[in-house]
């Protein structure tokens, strides 16, 4: 399988990278020399194989329902490129 | 007297243990060789007043009589471990500024046992590579000469930006091998999702193991892969190795993958004896233009062990071939998911766009390198709606594949494979960032494997190519059985014979 021009900028929004019109032909030969490299794999007969799930068998561990690392909110945003208080601030979302 | 810096793990261990040195002593004198070596690149962040102040208080710990394992021993820190106050980016530049609030499971243990921290190490970004080309930060030097340089050459070659011409020392965990090589620390820490820990050390003739899945807590790294990221030490021998992880590794309660088991005294492997224990020989990693070099260090790996009273048996692993391939649907895929925290929001870059969807995608444009985005824009191309069960399920079924075929030899009675580390000694550095990004992808053939079945994996120096350049052998063990690899590791290390690391040209 191989991606288009426009596949390439689908899967850029889909990725949430802005990608300038230029750059898309490149990325579309890497992707698609990414693409070729995998195409291997449809040779493998996977009939009534599972698909991994966990690489060491192991039962998923639970915690008690508790607080355990509660840091402070002035500590959770101090890393914030924009904050007002202990809010994160972003660019306006509604109207 | 030797150099302080000049000292193995073990020996700086026992110069500390009997009042010949002091952990101030030994920090300064570490603390001075990397000042002396900044033109190779392999710091992002030197930390000599924490280290310091953690040295004096070893020291006095030392004096009280309640040294931990590690008390008062300089080591580096690779940038994908989160340290309290540090910079912590993973070489990204998306992360700029970050100083995280928390301390990483492995880095904590570290410090619990007494390790004095000298700094953060280079790495490629987000730990995708193989060369350490893709940190934000440049390029990392191999502290090994290419063939036929002259000292004067390289350090021309260092003073530069790009620092083209020079070795690489592999990657991602590049910074963390430069800086074991050239004795800038005692050993580092490192991780691997699909050979990063292995393959830099066998490009500097140190030594790497990556343990088995589940061994060494991941909360506090910065997650390329979940499901095959896995932390380890890289160090100048294979001793050395066994001392580091028995103190990285344990069970932690904020991993829910980390395994609740014993660990056991690594060192306490080294030295037994590897008689009777059976050594598989994978046919299939005898691939098509196979260097000769390669193909005669390999054989002489199998003659040491047969000549320690090892049982050589040929295996097959006949879904090898499948592994790099399905490595480049499952990583990518992960990649894409962890990655999506990076939105600009909570840390690091923010590039303001005209409304919160263009904010994201400019922030993500500039704020992951190349190799990063492209990545990230395969994983969201085999998880998107219609080809997810074509790409990403078969290459888990594949990966189901691969693991049976390591449990159908292990159940033969195999207590070990032998392979290469790396189908080649080290490239230099500009050498293949404009080749075809899967030319770069072939470096972790015989890596790959390890990752995609959970597997320990430990890569030690075995010789040095035609041009005079480190090449290293892999083993790979039973999950959970580290110490039969150190064993084994040992008996390589010691029928190899010294490999006489370069003088610093650097400095």
């Amino acid at each position: 399988m191989s991606v288009d021009q426009a596949t390439v900028r689908r899967i850029a929004h889909l990725a949430r990278i802005a990608v300038k019109d230029e750059d898309v032909p490149h990325l579309q030969q890497e992707l698609n020399a990414i693409l070729a490299f995998v195409e291997e794999l449809g040779a493998v007969d996977v009939d009534g194989v599972e698909p991994m799930t966990s690489v060491i068998p192991m039962k998923m561990k639970l915690r008690p329902d508790a607080v355990t690392d509660h840091a402070g909110a002035d500590v959770i945003v101090a890393n914030a490129p924009a904050r007002e208080d202990n809010f994160f601030t972003v660019p306006k979302v509604v109207e | 007297m030797t150099q302080l810096n000049e000292f193995t793990l073990a020996q700086a261990r026992d110069a500390i243990a009997s009042k010949q040195v002091s952990a101030v002593e030994l920090t300064q004198a570490h603390i001075a060789a990397i000042e002396g070596a900044r033109a190779l690149g392999a710091f992002v962040v030197e930390t000599p007043d924490q280290a310091l102040a953690m040295a004096a208080a070893a020291d006095a710990r030392i004096a009280k009589g309640e040294a931990g394992p590690l008390e008062g021993l300089p080591i580096g820190v690779k940038d994908l471990y989160a340290t309290k106050g540090v910079h912590t980016q993973a070489c990204s530049h998306i992360l700029d500024g970050f100083k995280p609030a928390y301390e990483s499971s492995v880095t904590a243990n570290l410090w619990r046992d007494g390790a004095v921290m000298l700094g953060k190490l280079n790495m490629d970004e987000f730990a995708m590579g193989s060369s350490n080309e893709t940190s934000f930060y440049g390029p990392v030097a191999s502290p090994w000469l290419p063939a036929g340089w002259s000292e004067d050459k390289a350090r021309a070659a260092a003073a530069t930006k790009d620092k083209k011409g020079l070795l690489v020392p592999g990657g991602s965990s590049g910074g963390s091998a430069s800086a074991v090589a050239a004795r800038l620390c005692l050993g580092a820490t490192a991780s691997d999702t699909g050979g990063s820990i292995r393959q830099p050390a066998a490009f500097t003739g140190t030594v790497g193991i990556k343990p088995t899945y589940g061994r060494c807590s991941r909360w506090g790294m910065v997650a390329f892969a979940s499901s095959l990221d896995q932390a380890g030490p890289i160090a100048r021998n294979v001793r050395d190795c066994a001392i580091m992880l028995r103190s990285m590794a344990g069970y932690d309660p904020k991993d829910t993958t980390s395994v609740d088991a014993p660990v056991p005294d690594y060192e306490k492997a080294i030295g037994a004896s590897i008689k009777g224990r059976k050594i598989g020989i994978p046919k299939e990693y005898r691939v098509d233009g196979m260097p000769e070099e390669i193909d005669a260090l390999w054989s002489r790996g199998v003659e040491w062990l047969r000549a320690a009273g090892a049982e050589i048996v040929e295996i097959s692993l006949p879904h090898t071939k499948y592994a790099l391939p399905a490595y480049y649907i499952v990583a990518p895929a992960e990649a894409s998911s962890n990655l999506a925290r990076y939105d600009g929001v909570r840390y690091g870059l923010r590039v303001p766009g005209r409304d919160i969807q263009e904010m994201y995608e400019n922030t993500r444009a500039e704020g992951f390198g190349p190799e990063v985005r492209r990545r990230i824009m395969i994983g969201a191309y085999v998880l998107s709606a219609g080809y997810y069960d074509a790409y990403y399920v078969r290459a888990q079924k594949i990966r189901t594949l691969i693991r049976r075929d390591f449990e159908t030899a292990f159940a033969a009675g195999v207590d070990a494979i032998l392979t290469p580390a790396t189908p080649s000694a080290a490239f230099g550095i500009g050498e293949k960032t404009n080749a075809d990004p899967v030319e770069m992808y072939l470096n972790d053939v015989f890596t790959v494997t390890v990752n995609m079945a959970g597997l320990p994996g430990l890569a030690v120096p075995a010789g040095l190519s035609k041009d005079g350049l480190p090449l290293g052998l892999q083993l790979i063990g039973r999950p959970f059985d580290e110490e039969t690899l150190f064993s084994v590791a040992q008996v390589v290390e010691d029928a190899a014979g010294r490999i006489d690391l370069p003088k610093p040209w650097w400095s």
